[in-house]
């Protein structure tokens, strides 16, 4: 079995190292031929370790020593349980459908072998991540999605904007980080181990820092997940390529947030207040995020805020001790909205990267593939009952209900709020783009996509619909039926609906509301939709501010101590010593012979004292 | 009134050098009276000399004055042609102007 678990995320690095050494060598379709099998090959592997693990064997233990040092054992490990198990199989499987999506979307860009070899990398650095059995492999894979994430953000790399997104999502990762290095350096120093059993066996009776290390990790999920208030950099990362935003920004590397406080929920569970703060955190983005989705035109950019809002969910189902239900939805939120992504990125190559939803419109009668994959990605991601979105929104909010920590209330609140305003953003996209008249030059009608584009769409609409259905693979429940069932008379059902329609008469009936809606509320409209100011605030707070703090170090520092004291002090003081001696060169003989003469007196005088008898 | 001893000699001595210190000092004026003064500080070491020759019997004593004396002569006379030399390019041997090495 262990030769199995190292072809996993091995098969996707062979092919990464093919497509990005010898692209050249081995052509277009090589590089894509290559990535595609290695991909498969893992995917094949992922789903016979699932099947392997749900018969009830695990697995954990080291592969390969890295290096001891002063008793730290540095390992290269895997622990393969039911959470990796899963995690594996949707990260190869969304990750092989984007990858074929990609033949068609990047069909024409010079840069095809390199973003299939950094898409290959980018699926071993997540295997590695969701693999790992120590915190050390989980930081270098979590590094390695963020550096290939880095790439991909900025792989049209001409473009300034992409430029300044990659940069943005790497400097705001950083900060994440920078907590989450602290945190392993917290579990390193108070357990002795970065082993995960280890840790886990002596967390609850030693005392260590439990919620300063639970804090600190988390600040690394909230980077990386894009969490309030480092969510600023997801949305700019939709400068990328769309299978990327899809893989990378929705489906996979932005969960590994999740996963990682779903694995260290011993740890979690210790500490009711650092829970605390990842509900409320949670619950933050998850209606301040899906009320900036509200407001945007960028179909990406609404793709993306729904998945801040979604994440928010997810992180709201952790803070709830609910880790299988954040996982459940982390599972069915990467199916629907691999689809939403792909789905725009299908329409965004028909209109000739055309992203704005004002442009679009009418949809429907050209692209029926897209449009009904898209049509039930969103009634999943709305929570309509039977649908994967349904199951895995409804155990958080029920969970999110139940929870009795500081803060749960609100975070109930805000979550079934943002029932209502998920359904409407993503009824709004629909609505936009696919209904309606045509707002684009329709004397060049844009065709369906190729094959290659449509058909992972329509292999991740069937789980993004299904997916649903294995919740009892997550939860306790008594059964499936009374859970769907039990969908049609609770709350969010009914917000769901009344999020639909809401967006059906906004937009269908009556499109004129929408902007005087906007004009009458003014400036709460005008904050919500400049993304309550965050870029601003950072750009002043942290630009600025370190400015003013280089011109004061520059000042005070450089000016003031090296350059004043250190350089032209010692200078002066020698100009100063050299000014005193100079008054003793009179020119006068006479005080010449008179120094001369005490000094040989005083140097006899001293002779004598001091050697005489 | 006993005989002269050794500490005579060298109290002589002594009074001459400090003689010719108090003129090196006090002239501020003339340079050939700073020549004359060092003249005089030799001819205290000259009795210094000689008195220790006398009362220790050692004769080299008194032939080192004669080095001394010849190197005084021969001083004397580069001394005073410097001086001429310096005046006509100066104008002048009062010590107070010769202050060209004032830093």
């Amino acid at each position: 079995m262990k030769a199995l678990y190292l072809l996993v995320p091995l098969a996707p690095l062979f092919g990464a190292i093919l497509a990005g050494l010898f692209g050249r060598a081995i052509g277009r379709a090589g590089a894509h031929t290559v990535t595609i099998l290695g991909v498969l090959v893992s995917f094949l592997a992922s789903c016979w370790i699932f099947a392997d693990v749900l018969q009830g064997n695990t697995f954990n233990g080291s592969v390969y020593p890295w290096l001891t040092s002063g008793g730290v054992r540095l390992e290269i490990g895997f622990l393969i349980d039911r959470l990796t198990a899963l995690m594996m199989v949707v990260v190869t499987f969304v990750s092989l459908m984007v990858h074929v999506y990609t033949i068609g979307y990047m069909a024409e860009d010079p840069g095809y072998q390199r973003f299939f070899s950094y898409i290959s990398l980018f699926t071993f650095s997540m295997l590695m991540l969701v693999m790992a059995n120590n915190f050390l492999q989980l930081f270098f894979g979590w590094e390695a999605v963020g550096l290939v994430s880095y790439l991909l953000i900025g792989f049209w790399y001409t473009r300034p904007t992409a430029i300044h997104a990659n940069l943005k999502a790497f400097l705001v990762n950083r900060v994440g980080d920078f907590g989450f290095l602290l945190g392993i350096g917290l579990v390193l120093a108070s357990f002795g181990s970065l082993d995960y059993a280890q840790v886990f066996e002596q967390a609850p009776t030693l005392a260590a820092p439990m919620t300063l290390i639970c804090i600190l990790l988390f600040v690394g999920a909230m980077g990386k997940s894009a969490q309030f208030p480092l969510h600023v950099w997801l949305p700019d990362s939709m400068e990328g390529p769309t299978p990327i935003s899809a893989l990378i920004h929705a489906a996979t590397m932005v969960t590994a947030g999740i996963f990682m406080v779903a694995r260290m929920a011993p740890l979690y569970e210790l500490s009711p207040t650092a829970r605390s703060v990842v509900l409320v955190i949670g619950a933050i983005t998850a209606l301040a995020m899906g009320l900036v989705a509200l407001t945007q035109f960028d179909i990406k950019r609404v793709v993306a805020y729904s998945t801040l809002s979604q994440l928010g969910y997810m992180t709201v189902a952790l803070g709830a001790s609910a880790y299988s239900a954040a996982i459940f939805h982390l599972m069915t939120h990467a199916f629907f909205k691999a689809v939403l992504f792909l789905g725009a990125g299908s329409v965004i190559i028909a209109l000739h990267h055309q992203q704005d939803m004002r442009r679009m419109g009418g949809l429907q009668r050209y692209m029926p593939v897209t449009y009904w994959t898209f049509l039930l990605a969103a009634v999943s991601s709305a929570g309509i009952p039977g649908f994967a979105g349904f199951f895995s929104k409804d155990a958080i909010i029920a969970a999110a209900g139940q929870a009795t920590i500081p803060g749960a209330g609100f975070a109930y609140a805000c979550v079934l709020a943002c029932v209502f305003v998920t359904a409407t953003y993503t009824f709004r996209m629909l609505f936009m783009a696919f209904h309606g008249l045509p707002r684009f030059d329709t004397a060049h009608p844009p065709h369906e996509s190729p094959a290659v584009v449509t058909v992972p769409l329509v292999l991740l609409a069937i789980p993004s619909v299904l997916a649903g259905w294995l919740i009892s693979y997550f939860v306790e429940v008594e059964s499936t039926w009374a859970f769907f069932a039990h969908g049609f008379v609770s709350a969010p059902f009914w917000l769901a609906l009344a999020g639909i329609v809401t967006a059906y008469v906004l937009y269908r009936l009556r499109p004129d509301l929408p902007k005087r809606i906007a004009m009458r509320l003014g400036p709460i409209y005008a904050v919500v939709e400049r993304k309550y100011g965050f870029d601003e605030l950072y750009a002043w707070l942290f630009a600025s501010g370190a400015r003013v703090v280089g011109t004061g170090l520059w000042k005070a520092g450089d000016q003031t101590v090296i350059d004043g004291l250190a350089v032209n002090g010692s200078a002066r003081v020698v100009g100063w010593v050299s000014g005193m001696v100079r008054l003793l060169q009179t020119g006068i003989l006479n005080t010449y012979a008179f120094l001369m003469l005490f000094g040989i007196l005083a140097g006899v005088s001293w002779v004598l004292w001091r050697f005489w008898p | 009134m006993g005989a002269l001893t050794l500490n005579h000699f060298l109290v002589l001595g002594a009074l001459l050098f400090s003689v010719s210190v108090v003129g090196i000092f006090l002239n501020r004026r003339n340079v050939i009276v700073l020549l004359m003064t060092i003249e005089l500080m030799l001819l205290a070491v000259n009795l210094n000399f000689i008195a220790f020759s006398h009362f220790l019997g050692d004769l080299a004593g008194q032939v080192f004055v004669f080095f001394i004396l010849t190197v005084a002569a021969a001083e004397a006379a580069i001394g005073l042609a410097i001086l001429v030399v310096l005046f006509r390019n100066l104008a002048t041997i009062n010590v107070e102007d010769m202050d060209s090495l004032k830093g």
